[in-house]
């Protein structure tokens, strides 16, 4: 499991280098990051190097923020890699909100970000897959 | 139970009617001979002050407006010599040259006597923290309350509007009992003491009086949970004196009218008649006392209707309903007449939405278009798109369905609509007609 950070953005010019600077100026890196929109407002997701200490800079420059587990999965990064996964997933009826992809690789693998229905069945599913995922901490490092 | 003048306050309702008939007569013939701008209309509407013999004959005298009050810029309408008119307040003038009123030093006893009720009414004493924070200055509000409070013989703190986290030390310092402010500055003021850590019951605050802004009851009842505090709800208007001119009992089923010093009617505003007790309309306020700027059949432009009942607090004094609305404030979109004290109900009863909202009206083509903004709170803010949706289209199903028409909602960031520290602004009209 680990920790996404996740802001509210009206769709206005300048919302996503703010939230962006406010992390830089913390020296908070971001590790991995998604967009979700709709005309009228926009949902960032972003894993970063704290996440505890970017929910408080982030909550104090005023911004609207929530915390959500997600689960950060080694992908073989090869074709077909995705698909095996996802395929072993769905035979086991884990559902998937959203995913997205990690900016650095893990060796040979790349990462990619689960948001799930289950948190806790999908560690189950992946553990008895031995599909391979990460520590949180291991990933806010990466 | 508390008056600050019984003997006024519970007059019976003859004796009353007998004091009005008396104290109209007066102001009829002192408009008349020296007030050009009256005699003029007077005499159009081939009235003299010799043929009001009763109150019932007030319905022959003819109206006045704001536009009465521009076009006598500055001074004009006033019935006595520079010399004797000791202050001088004047509205913001958002559209057009602002309202210029005067004061007699009676008049300002006068004011600071009604305002001492209000606030007795409210439950507030010599005993009392007042802590105004109306906006000192042209606006009547600041000092208005500001004599009132020291006529009773409370201590007052002049904050006035502006600096809420001092306003929110000072609570918690000087031991304030009562706030005065706007509504919306009184729901800031939660927020930020929410933000500072400092929880209600902390303070010593028991009341507030707020007013010079329409409000509804669930925001009344939003204000007195997060203040733990009985918010009691002031009317007036600088026309007429500022703020006092009505005011809530214990019993916050309407406010009651100074009748002693104002006569009141309610009017149709479209066709001018005069309407019975009960029945909605606008409110048209005729002074009995005042010097410097006596006025005539006053249309206050607010909705409102009058109830006669006995109330339980004793005071003879008819009582308006809150006021729904300016009809300023209202916009009408599509034929429609929308007030933001609607949309403010409706948010309100949802959870998560914060009261904080602005109204955009604005022309697409032919057609009226009317968005709101609303702020998403921390408490609702969700990770999923899908949630976020649902919240939006909930707020357009119940917004529909309160105005009557097609809304367009716009979820917006929190403290991204500018919180006021006096009178809020909730409406943006684009159109040009």
């Amino acid at each position: 499991m680990a920790k996404q950070i996740s802001v509210f953005l009206e769709n206005k010019a300048g919302r996503l280098s703010n939230v962006t600077r406010v992390l830089g100026n913390a020296r908070i890196n971001i590790r991995a990051l998604s967009i979700a929109d709709t005309s009228d407002f926009g949902i960032l997701r972003i894993i970063v190097s704290d996440p505890v200490k970017a929910y408080e800079i982030l909550k104090e420059a005023g911004f609207t923020v929530s915390e959500t587990q997600v689960i950060a999965v080694r992908v073989p990064d090869s074709p077909g890699g995705l698909a095996d996964i996802l395929e072993q997933m769905a035979a086991e009826n884990l559902n998937i909100e959203y995913l997205y992809a990690f900016l650095g690789n893990a060796g040979k693998d790349a990462l990619v970000i689960f948001k799930v229905e289950d948190i806790e069945k999908a560690e189950m599913v992946f553990k008895k897959k031995e599909i391979k995922f990460i520590d949180e901490n291991q990933l806010y490092s990466m | 139970m508390t008056y600050w003048d019984k003997e006024k306050e519970c007059m019976q309702r003859k004796q009353l009617e007998a004091l009005q008939f008396r104290r109209l007569k007066e102001t009829v013939y002192r408009v008349y001979a020296f007030v050009p701008a009256y005699k003029e209309k007077f005499d159009q509407a081939g009235i003299k002050p010799d043929d009001i013999n009763n109150l019932e004959d007030l319905k022959k005298l003819p109206f006045t407006t704001k536009s009465d009050l521009r076009d006598n810029y500055p001074f004009n309408l006033f019935a006595v010599p520079m010399s004797d008119v000791i202050r001088i307040h004047s509205s913001s003038g958002t559209t057009g040259k602002p309202t210029v009123v005067g004061y007699t030093r009676k008049d300002l006893d006068t004011w600071s006597e009604l305002m001492a009720r209000a606030l007795t009414s409210a439950g507030a004493d010599r005993y009392s923290v007042i802590q105004n924070a109306y906006g000192y200055g042209l606006f009547t509000g600041g000092l208005g309350v500001h004599y009132g409070a020291e006529k009773l013989g409370a201590s007052v703190i002049p904050s006035s509007g502006g600096n809420t986290k001092r306003q929110v030390m000072l609570m918690q310092d000087f031991g304030t009992s009562v706030l005065t402010c706007t509504p919306s500055y009184a729901l800031f003021m939660a927020e930020v003491m929410e933000e500072m850590g400092v929880k209600p019951e902390e303070l010593k605050l028991s009341a507030g009086i707020f007013g010079a802004e329409p409000w509804s009851e669930d925001m009344r009842n939003k204000i007195e949970e997060a203040l733990q505090i009985k918010a009691y709800d002031i009317y007036g208007l600088s026309e007429i004196i500022g703020p006092g001119v009505a005011i809530e009992c214990e019993y916050k089923n309407g406010l009651h009218i100074a009748e002693d010093h104002f006569l009141v009617e309610i009017i149709d505003p479209v066709t001018e008649e005069v309407l019975p007790y009960g029945t909605q309309g606008e409110l048209v306020i005729t002074t009995l006392t005042k010097e410097a700027l006596p006025m005539i059949r006053y249309r206050t432009r607010d909705l409102t209707t009058l109830n006669i009942e006995p109330c339980n607090c004793g005071r003879t004094h008819v009582r308006m309903q809150k006021v729904l609305g300016r009809s300023d404030d209202m916009v009408i979109i599509r034929g429609v007449n929308v007030f933001p004290s609607m949309v403010e109900s409706v948010l309100l009863k949802i959870r998560g939405v914060s009261p904080y909202y602005l109204l955009v009206v604005d022309r697409k083509g032919n057609l009226d278009f009317l968005e709101v903004h609303v702020e998403v709170s921390e408490e609702i803010f969700s990770d999923e798109v899908r949630k976020l949706e649902e919240l939006g289209a909930l707020i357009t199903k119940e917004l529909e369905s309160a105005l009557g028409i097609s809304v367009k909602v716009r979820l917006v960031e929190p403290k991204s609509i500018a919180r006021s520290e006096g009178k809020a602004k909730r409406v943006i009209d684009k159109r040009t007609i």
